[in-house]
């Protein structure tokens, strides 16, 4: 789960990570309002949506006036923000952050992530602040400085010290990196986090260290022992049918092309797609409707797959394990009948009760085009789609 | 001798009462030579009751004692499944095979941080289990797919596990152990690590592996298997398709930062002698190919 800005900054504070004061607004009054609240004569105004790249979008700017904010403000709430991570229809933006301006001597990258070859958290530092730590990491990686923090003993004064030092924070700045490096860590510990990251961190020209850019992802998994977190959820910035998926239990993620498919488990999903992708079509979806589903969740998951415009054909891919063919054969029918199929629809059943479910498949008098392997499968299914084309 | 399980093994079920390991726990002693294989269950709350006839005990220890079995299979839900898994090593079991899905990463990371230095391996989590055919089937794959022969299986996922070995069977190849990993980002055994234990095997006599985007697992495993395998292997990489920045279904299945995709997993196997297809339709014809 991804949560905005503001929200980062507010839990890191409360691990002792000092940020610039800043309010978060809903409309161009309260932009104003917060500016004047904090008083100062330089302002930044940013639009708050989860994805990156925000500065060179437009979603950051300098105001030197109130009139300023409110002019920046009414640009920015309700423009689509087109950043690199957001894909070429943009993000609404509904939530602004104002924050006090800041006097920047230097800036730096800090940020943690799951390192899963070593199993650990690890904190990786740099002194290109700023800069995407993926393009840090392709061209100068000798820039890149990691810790592989130990669960038990936490992040410790001498490596957090040393981290500082190797980016090159200056000695009087360092027992502040210090402080924030520890409270990083202790907020992504604490918080169940997966990615924390702080770009840039700021040297001020008085040498205080602080978090002018603040990102947290958490952990799905750990949602439930959150529920502060999960309060933070803004459903503006998700897919609404990735939402709707999510509440069947269904795992659904939309993709450009044509063909639907339904399937159980991850990875046959993912080869699913793959195989139309190598026969020629274009998976519209990857749908894993898991290992315990019924004939709800299944007519649930159609109903899905049928709200996408662009949809032309529906490969239903099932190996039974414990998961019986019937049960999934019994789902289609249902679902078929529920929802007026108006696209061609390829079933390949195998595993657990295959017979008992092409049985009711074929019993139900519906046009089902049953297919005997995966490869065959594919194949019908391209060809499928190509002919409603 | 196959690897890791076979018919002499006593396995315990964690999680023994709830109705996902009550299910599997009846399949798997329904399996071969289940039914003196599995000798005991944990339930904290329910020492002294029994399930169909195997002695429920207190805690892992207990129950080792009491049955002498040194292999544990997991249905605990994921918040407690990880002190279940430190409790198995703990009590020095040999093997620990964690079925449950949605542990959370923290608690997996503390867990494999304790495992340091101890003799338990641990299977999973969030993953079908390991079957040795015709002797023993620990976990919630399908057991009548499967066939004993000679072919080894590791894949990080279930059913698409299975769709493998139903290919190796239409070529009429069985398997020696499956084992499937896991789909998590921190877990017990990895694709190398099977590896190992294949290439040591004589019972095997070639390795089908099967990955999928997320994590370096793969190359890691193909670069052991360039330097130091001597069977042959077969591969396959899910989701060429998948999206950057997208989870597919499984917590460990996701391109971050360029890093992860099967096109490169597939490169690097490439590159160092396995011999890998994109069509996942074809691995049980690319297995019989190098035989």
């Amino acid at each position: 789960m991804k949560i905005h800005e503001y929200q980062a900054k507010e839990i890191l504070r409360n691990y002792g990570v000092r940020t610039p004061r800043g309010i978060a607004c809903f409309s161009v009054d309260e932009a104003v309002n917060a500016a004047r609240e904090l008083g100062g004569d330089v302002w930044v105004v940013k639009a708050q949506i989860y994805a990156g790249g925000r500065g060179k979008g437009g979603g950051v700017k300098i105001a030197k006036s109130l009139e300023e904010v409110r002019e920046l403000a009414g640009e920015m709430l309700g423009m689509r923000l087109v950043t690199h991570q957001t894909g070429p229809e943009g993000q609404t933006v509904r939530r602004l952050f104002i924050e006090e301006g800041v006097k920047i001597a230097n800036e730096f990258y800090v940020g943690m992530v799951v390192d899963r070859s070593s199993q650990r958290v690890c904190l990786m530092a740099s002194s290109e602040g700023g800069m995407d730590i993926e393009q840090v990491a392709a061209e100068t990686p000798d820039k890149i400085h990691k810790v592989f923090i130990d669960p038990i003993a936490g992040l410790n004064d001498s490596e957090a010290l040393d981290v500082a030092a190797k980016i090159g924070i200056p000695e009087s700045g360092r027992g502040d990196a210090k402080q924030l490096l520890k409270g990083l860590y202790e907020a992504f510990d604490e918080k169940d986090a997966s990615l924390a990251e702080i770009n840039p961190l700021t040297l001020t020209a008085d040498s205080h260290v602080l978090a002018l850019d603040a990102k947290m992802n958490f952990d799905d998994n750990a949602l439930f022992r959150h529920p502060e977190i999960v309060e933070l959820r803004d459903l503006d910035e998700e897919d609404p049918i990735e939402v709707e998926a999510s509440e069947h239990d269904l795992s659904y993620i939309p993709l450009d092309g044509n063909i639907g498919c339904l399937v159980n488990g991850a990875g046959l999903a993912m080869a699913t797609m793959d195989i139309i992708k190598l026969y020629g079509g274009n998976p519209a979806n990857f749908l894993d409707v898991g290992g315990g589903a019924t004939a709800e969740k299944v007519t649930e998951a159609f109903k899905l797959m049928l709200k996408n415009p662009k949809l032309e054909a529906i490969l239903v891919n099932i190996f039974g394990g414990i998961m019986k063919c019937d049960v999934i054969a019994e789902g289609v029918v249902q679902a078929a009948r529920e929802v007026q199929l108006n696209v061609p629809l390829v079933v390949r059943l195998e595993g657990t009760n295959v017979k008992l479910g092409k049985q009711i498949l074929a019993d139900s008098g519906l046009t089902i085009i049953s297919a005997g392997n995966m490869a065959d499968a594919a194949q019908r299914v391209v060809i499928a789609a190509a002919q409603k084309t | 001798m196959p690897i890791l399980i076979n018919q002499n093994s006593r396995v315990m079920t964690q999680g023994i009462t709830g109705k996902t390991g009550q299910f599997h726990t009846r399949m798997c002693r329904e399996y071969a030579n289940g039914n003196q294989c599995f000798v005991a269950g944990v339930n904290p709350r329910k020492p002294g009751e029994n399930f169909e006839g195997i002695p429920i005990f207190g805690t892992v220890k207990d129950a080792k004692e009491a049955t002498g079995a040194t292999v544990s299979v997991i249905y605990v839900p994921p918040p407690f499944a990880a002190a279940a898994i430190d409790e198995a090593v703990e009590a020095e079991l040999d093997l620990v095979i964690c079925i449950t899905e949605g542990i959370p990463v923290r608690d997996m990371i503390r867990t494999r941080y304790k495992m340091q230095g101890k003799k338990t391996r641990l299977i999973g989590p969030n993953c079908p289990g390991i079957i040795t055919p015709d002797e023993i089937k620990i976990g919630i794959m399908p057991g009548y797919i499967h066939k004993k022969g000679r072919i080894g299986v590791v894949s990080r996922s279930g059913t698409l596990t299975y769709e493998a070995v139903a290919q190796l069977m239409e070529q009429g190849l069985g398997q020696s152990t499956c084992i499937g990993i896991g789909g998590d980002p921190v877990n017990g055994l990895k694709h190398l690590d099977v590896m190992q234990l294949f290439n040591d095997d004589d019972e095997t006599d070639a390795v089908l592996m099967v990955g999928e985007i997320g994590g370096t697992d793969e190359e890691e495993c193909a670069r052991w298997v360039r330097d130091h395998m001597n069977k042959p292997v077969v591969g396959f990489i899910a989701g060429v398709t998948a999206p950057p920045g997208k989870r597919m279904g499984h917590a460990g299945a996701i391109i971050s930062g360029g890093k992860g995709t099967a096109q490169e997993k597939l490169a690097v196997m490439d590159e160092c002698g396995i011999k890998v297809t994109r069509n996942p339709a074809e691995m049980g014809k690319l297995l019989r190919s190098v035989l």
